[in-house]
């Protein structure tokens, strides 16, 4: 296997406030090769976001801070480039798109003016240059009569359409990574098949790297080829997309797997839920930061964070016990227990 | 069986300025445009549809927090629109409505406590001494400590948050519960747990739930009976089985191929809907939906689909269907 275009490893990023020092990221560890999808899943609060904003090292600084652990990317470690560089690569070699379209583009400026903003931004082109080559980025992105729609105003188009005209802002740089942090959430069903259609397509013919934040699995089964869980600011289990749905071994995994509701949902059962909330980031957690909501935990559970280990290769899981000989056993109906509420 | 709530053609047009002073406006916007529907005691109808189809406005109407432009809301058999404002109040005792951003939905300077004896205020029930020991009932029923009564909204987690607008909604025993979106705004594992707690509340009061959400599966897993809303009017409505095993609308066949995959192995035969839903300013002739209509005849530009009925309780409005 080639280099891969993209690693992080044990990242560390803290926020403060006052005197309140919180974790939001701990140790990740992770590798993109060129041309796949990695997703990023987890529930709010895990770090998923920060892990891939600090990737641009846009994370407001203060109150963030990375702390520790290097971002390669191509060889070089973003994380000890000046600003003058990690602006070359930034919406250049990487961009990213957000989850709200409607916040991210300007009201006050024209869609094509905002395009042709980040192309000359970055590329010697004339103004003219810049606008046909914004053109051909609306029409790429699928935006009818793109020559018309470059000179209106954020506000003409629909929710959908703003994440085209955001996918074609991305684009316009011919990045090799893209980082989409919930590109759906907003949107309608019919328009969010619409938009995964398009960022597949645009993946296989432009040969780019995607890193997909969601909280929604099926959106990781449709576009993603790898899968990184997150759980309180670690990563908890990582592996393919096929290989974490048939042989998940962590059992926040199992939780989340088991909480999705599925057609084959028998409407008269409750629902599997996991129970609790995550930790508090902001005290040391001790053992293992799933150990409250855990049906699986045991004492050895509380004293000792476990670290993140690849019992078979390729696949990666953070517990004691998936990764020692006394493996458990996936109970049916853990996260089912009568009093739901 | 006698229905709890009959609607009959309802319909709110919004007036759309035209920038003229004095001048009355003569567009509008066609939020709801002709619904017919009944709910059912102790049944769950769930209202699916993409934003700004009017699922949200028919919430609003049901209840009364805005005024219909024309048509009936059946309540019992009473229509509420003709109700003068007194019996109206009263009977919106009986109706109430849980809103999807449990952020919003909470006033931030209020404790908790207060917060859910509202209702109790507002409508005379009880002295301050019954009030609290309601406020601990109802924190115990939706699973909360009632120790809780005493703090503020900020303190909460956005899914017991959730729980605190449920707690609300039921302080007056109420038989028809609308949630608009209720679990849109939480995590899956948060998501879960409301809609398990929803569904054990309905079976111990005998709730009447209008479900309203976006997410196919949420609804495919809490409702009975299933309207798939276009564009302000409603296009199909049935049973679960019927709409989920054999939906007959070419819009509710699109609406339910658009939802993600399962498992990574599933082989998913996808319609996908080009552009998008048009202005309900300026809607399209005939059937609202011929545009995006992989099916589309010359007929659907030009007349107004009836709504047919293929199977005992499954209604289409479609005139391909027969």
């Amino acid at each position: 296997m080639s280099e891969p275009i993209l690693s992080v490893k044990d990242l560390q990023i803290e926020f403060k406030s006052g005197s309140i020092v919180t974790k939001a990221v701990n140790g990740v560890t992770f590798s993109l090769n060129e041309n796949e999808s990695l997703g990023i899943v987890g529930e709010s609060g895990s770090g998923k976001s920060v892990t891939a904003t600090s990737i641009l090292r846009l994370i407001p600084n203060p109150p963030g801070k990375i702390t520790g652990g290097e971002i390669i990317f191509k060889g070089k470690n973003l994380l000890t480039l000046s600003n003058r560089e990690i602006r070359e690569i930034r919406g250049n070699e990487i961009s990213m798109i957000f989850q709200d379209p409607s916040t991210s583009l300007n009201p006050v400026f024209t869609v094509g003016n905002q395009i042709i903003e980040s192309i000359r931004t970055h590329k010697a082109v004339s103004k003219k240059e810049a606008r046909e080559l914004a053109i051909k980025m609306l029409e790429l992105v699928g935006i009818p009569a793109p020559e018309k729609r470059i000179d209106m105003y954020p506000h003409e188009f629909s929710g959908g359409m703003r994440q085209r005209v955001m996918i074609a802002i991305a684009l316009s740089c011919d990045p090799k990574l893209l980082i989409a942090d919930e590109p759906t959430t907003a949107l309608d069903v019919t328009v969010q098949a619409q938009i995964l259609n398009l960022m597949k397509e645009l993946q296989a013919k432009l040969n780019m790297s995607i890193i997909m934040i969601t909280h929604d699995l099926g959106v990781v089964w449709e576009t993603c080829d790898k899968i990184i869980v997150m759980y309180a600011g670690r990563v908890v289990e990582s592996g393919t997309v096929a290989e974490l749905y048939k042989n998940s071994l962590h059992p926040y995994t199992w939780g989340l797997l088991d909480s999705q509701i599925t057609e084959s949902q028998n409407n008269l059962k409750p629902l599997a839920t996991i129970p609790g909330s995550p930790p508090d980031l902001s005290f040391e957690v001790k053992g293992c930061p799933f150990v409250e909501r855990c049906p699986y935990a045991q004492t050895v559970c509380f004293e000792k964070t476990p670290q993140l280990m690849e019992p078979t290769k390729g696949h990666a899981v953070a517990c004691h016990f998936q990764t020692s000989d006394q493996k458990l056993e996936r109970k049916e109906d853990a996260y089912f227990d009568g009093s739901t509420t | 069986m006698e229905a709890l709530l009959e609607v009959k053609d309802l319909k709110k047009h919004f007036p759309v300025s035209n920038h003229i002073p004095f001048k009355k406006s003569t567009q509008s916007v066609k939020a709801v445009d002709g619904v017919n529907f009944k709910v059912y005691p102790g049944e769950t109808l769930g209202i699916v549809g993409e934003s700004g189809c009017g699922k949200s406005t028919m919430a609003r109407l049901v209840n009364q927090l805005i005024k219909p432009t024309s048509g009936e809301v059946n309540f019992k058999k009473k229509n509420l629109i003709e109700m003068d404002a007194r019996t109206l109040r009263a009977t919106r005792k009986k109706i109430q409505m849980i809103f999807q951003d449990p952020y919003a939905s909470l006033d931030p300077r209020l404790k908790i406590g207060e917060l859910i004896a509202e209702p109790l205020v507002i409508h005379n029930v009880g002295n301050k001494e019954s009030r609290r020991e309601r406020v601990e009932e109802l924190l115990e029923t939706v699973g909360l400590n009632k120790r809780y009564a005493a703090r503020y909204p900020h303190e909460f987690s956005g899914g017991q948050r959730q729980r605190i607008n449920i707690a609300r909604a039921l302080a007056l025993h109420p038989e028809l519960v609308i949630c608009d979106e209720p679990v849109s705004a939480l995590d899956v594992s948060v998501q879960a747990q409301v809609i398990n707690l929803l569904k054990k509340l309905q079976k111990e009061f005998n709730l009447t739930y209008i479900f309203i959400s976006h997410d196919l599966n949420v609804v495919r897993y809490m409702c009975d009976r299933i309207a798939v809303m276009y564009l302000g009017k409603i296009v199909e409505i049935g049973t679960y089985e019927e709409i989920y095993s054999n939906p007959r609308h070419p819009y509710t066949k699109a609406l339910f191929s658009a939802i993600p995959k399962e498992n990574p192995f599933e082989e998913k035969e996808r319609i996908i809907l080009k552009g998008q839903v048009p202005s309900p300013l300026n809607p399209p002739s005939g059937c609202s939906f011929h545009e995006r209509c992989p099916f589309a005849v010359d007929i659907c530009k030009t007349t107004v689909p009836k709504v047919v009925t293929p199977e005992n309780t499954h209604q289409v409005s479609c005139h391909l269907i027969n």
